[in-house]
């Protein structure tokens, strides 16, 4: 049996049974999981973990499921580089790179939420899911549910670049291209998801999904070698991940699996799209919504719905939020190729050059241990890229050719 | 002519089951006080302490009253009004 004793509005504190439901029916506040954490801290461990397979189950009492895991077996725990050369050209002590560029199988840290939300959804004995997306959780409902056989329905604005389409259609689901922009798209699905009996990922199931991102931060701890970083620097679109992440830190102090817990949290947003960032900076907790304008489209809410709650992560662990232009995601993909090997979406270069911004202004100390996390691969956005990288050097097939090439780099 | 108020399907059941009703002219707040003298509990489902609650979005005009003056929005005869419930739902 699971450990969830049930769902709560996280606005109202209206208490809810485990159903797929998403909203407080009295004050529309989003519903989340709670848990019984007395009774997981008598069979979660270090050493129970530890004896687990390396995958994002391996934390499966703090997630909300009743049975046995069932979807993404494989996803999950992944890489935490601890990227030296970075630290070096950023001139801090101790840099670690939690690379979700490599979940399996569709490279972003969606593979997390889907894997706990299609579990929900077999418990829940559905058979078709469904998700509003513009690339990296369609691809992701896609798979995922090719693998667990699920009827797919993916919803996508019609104006979609085709290689994000490719990688949907690929795994076969149906793909319903719609005329309007996203904000539509999710409206049509909200209306869907009223009238179907569907799983729909970030609607209906959402509290689940949620739960999902906490993993990263479980791995985080684990992987630093039981304990919490001194500063953590989050990228924001809804604000969810960031929420959960802090979640996921406070459940183990809870469980006592770390003693202490001083961890910084820092929100990362592009200018162009940063109404999180902007209300920390300004000091209020009132969220304005914008029109997002930036090539980290895969960060563009303008209206974010766990904004109100990111915000306040950043404030009670004493972080800061940071926004940068476009022409520094760019740059912050790029240093962090160079530096480490990695390739990451436009999103990971907005967290690099939000770090790199909040390292030079002091908000991150240059002698404590920060994790920058990466969320999704670069090979999914390559067209942000497009004429910002070096050129090849084009020659004859000779050797003299090759060698004034060399002359011209100066080897 | 009124102000025009559109009531999204989950509140409707305290308006009698009406999709439009009609509000007077004056600030948002006070056409939310005025609403609930009419449809009794409508007002404590949308604001608390003469704010609106956070999950629940207004437009004035079609335009979200965040952009305008927020509860202080003004709102004039012909103007519609729409109460939408925020939907949860990340966009990547």
């Amino acid at each position: 049996m699971g450990y969830v004793n049930g769902l709560k509005c996280r606005e109202c504190g209206r208490e809810y049974p485990v159903d797929p439901i998403y909203v407080c029916e009295f004050c529309f506040g989003p519903l989340e999981v709670v848990y019984d954490y007395k009774k997981i801290k008598k069979v979660l461990t270090r050493k129970s973990i530890e004896k687990r397979e390396e995958n994002l189950w391996r934390y499966k009492e703090l997630l909300p499921i009743d049975g046995e895991p069932q979807v993404g077996l494989q996803s999950g725990f992944t890489p935490l580089i601890r990227a030296d050369n970075l630290a070096k050209e950023l001139g801090v002590r101790e840099l670690f790179v939690k690379d979700d560029t490599v979940v399996h199988p569709t490279l972003s840290f969606k593979d997390r939420v889907v894997a706990v939300a299609l579990t929900k959804a077999k418990e829940f004995g559905f058979d078709t899911v469904a998700c509003a997306s513009t690339g990296n959780l369609a691809h992701s409902v896609a798979a995922h549910g090719a693998k667990a056989g699920f009827r797919r329905f993916v919803f996508i604005p019609a104006t979609l670049e085709a290689s994000k389409i490719v990688a949907s259609l690929v795994y076969e689901p149906y793909v319903v291209a719609v005329d309007g922009n996203y904000d539509e798209v999710n409206r049509l699905c909200s209306e869907v998801a009223n009238k179907y009996r569907w799983a729909f990922v970030n609607i209906n199931i959402r509290p689940f999904y949620a739960e999902g991102s906490k993993t990263q931060g479980f791995e985080i701890i684990e992987q630093l070698g039981w304990r919490a970083p001194d500063n953590v620097v989050v990228p924001c679109a809804s604000g969810s991940l960031l929420t959960k992440i802090w979640k996921s830190f406070k459940e183990f102090k809870e469980i006592g699996i770390i003693k202490e817990l001083q961890t910084k949290a820092f929100a990362a947003q592009a200018t162009g799209c940063s109404p999180i960032a902007t209300a920390i900076k300004q000091g209020t907790d009132m969220i304005r919504p914008v029109k997002p304008d930036t090539i980290a489209k895969s960060l563009a809410i303008g209206n974010p719905a766990d904004g109100y709650y990111a915000l306040h992560v950043v404030n009670e662990s004493g972080g800061y939020g940071e926004h940068v232009s476009d022409a520094e995601v760019i740059e912050g993909i790029k240093l962090l190729a160079r530096t480490e090997g990695i390739f990451a979406e436009t999103a990971g270069g907005v967290t690099l050059a939000c770090a790199k911004k909040l390292i030079e202004t002091g908000r991150i100390h240059k002698d404590e241990t920060t994790v920058i996390c990466i969320t999704g691969n670069g090979l999914k956005t390559q067209e942000a890229l497009a004429g910002q990288t070096l050129s090849p050097h084009y020659i004859k097939p000779n050797l003299a050719a090759f060698e004034e090439v060399l002359n011209i780099i100066g080897h | 002519m009124a102000v025009k108020v559109r009531i999204p399907t989950p509140l409707q059941r305290l308006t009698q089951g009406k999709e439009e009703v009609e509000g007077v002219p004056g600030t948002v707040i006070d056409l939310i006080q005025d609403l609930d003298k009419r449809f009794p509990g409508i007002g404590e489902r949308i604001s608390e302490g003469g704010k609106i609650r956070r999950f629940v979005n207004i437009y004035v005009n079609e335009e979200d009253i965040r952009f305008l003056k927020a509860e202080g929005t003004s709102v004039k005869d012909g103007d519609e009004v729409s109460i939408v419930p925020a939907i949860a739902g990340g966009r990547n």
